[in-house]
């Protein structure tokens, strides 16, 4: 299985900070695997991508494997 | 010399903290720090600050390295609270210690703006109608752009 972690408001759009789906998962399985409205979002300029705790620079060449952990990262509110 | 970075899920004494950094650091002329605290608004009951233990830390102590690459600094602290927090708790604590003040100052000024827009929490308030989360702030933004125009 692969972890997602949601932060920030997506937690609140997930309904839960985590959620386990199958591996493998690349960009499209993740679109894939999320709601309609979430999609939308995450497939936005603002959201960043990290595998494993390494932010992606490129978002769609998410390749995650079985026990990966992937943080969907909307912008930050700042500190 | 590494800095003191550290994230807190309960209440840290600012004063304290700073007395004790000064003390560690006799040979530096100023101490510059700043501490940020949960405002107290009208109807805002509680802050809440959440962040992304594999990025937040690991990019605090990247900032923390940058400061010290630009100004001489004796020592450097940045600790920041995380997790449910009331009026008047300490969200951010810096301080730099330099033999000079200006180094002092700069340094916790960097640091802060550089927290302010970029480090790894994400915020939400809870109001008597429920929690809304806290948009980044374009002054923010602006504050972090001025030490790329000046090129220090």
């Amino acid at each position: 299985m692969i972890t997602l972690v949601f932060l920030g408001r997506l937690a609140d759009q997930a309904g839960g900070a985590g959620r386990q789906v199958p591996a493998p998962l690349d960009w499209a399985g993740l679109l894939g695997v999320l709601d309609s409205g979430l999609a939308v979002q995450i497939a936005s300029d603002r959201v960043r991508l990290a595998l494993n705790g390494a932010l992606l620079a490129d978002k769609t060449e998410l390749q995650a494997e079985e026990g990966d952990e992937i943080a969907l990262l909307p912008p930050v509110s700042g500190g | 010399m590494a800095g003191d970075i550290r994230l807190f899920d309960s209440p840290f004494a600012s004063g304290a903290a700073i007395d004790a950094f000064a003390a560690a650091h006799p040979q530096a002329g100023g101490i510059a720090s700043f501490t940020g605290q949960v405002r107290l608004e009208g109807d805002v009951l509680a802050l809440e600050l959440s962040h992304y233990a594999p990025l937040t830390l690991p990019g605090m102590t990247a900032l923390g390295a940058e400061v010290q690459a630009r100004w001489p600094l004796a020592g450097l602290l940045i600790w920041h609270r995380t997790g449910l927090m009331r009026a008047g708790e300490p969200i951010v604590l810096v301080a730099a210690a330099a033999r000079h003040r200006r180094d002092a100052f700069l340094a916790a000024d960097f640091a802060m703006d550089h927290l302010k827009s970029d480090a790894w929490f994400w915020k939400r308030e809870q109001r008597a109608d429920g929690w809304h989360w806290i948009e980044p702030r374009e002054q923010d933004h602006a504050d972090l752009a001025r030490w790329r125009d000046s090129a220090a």
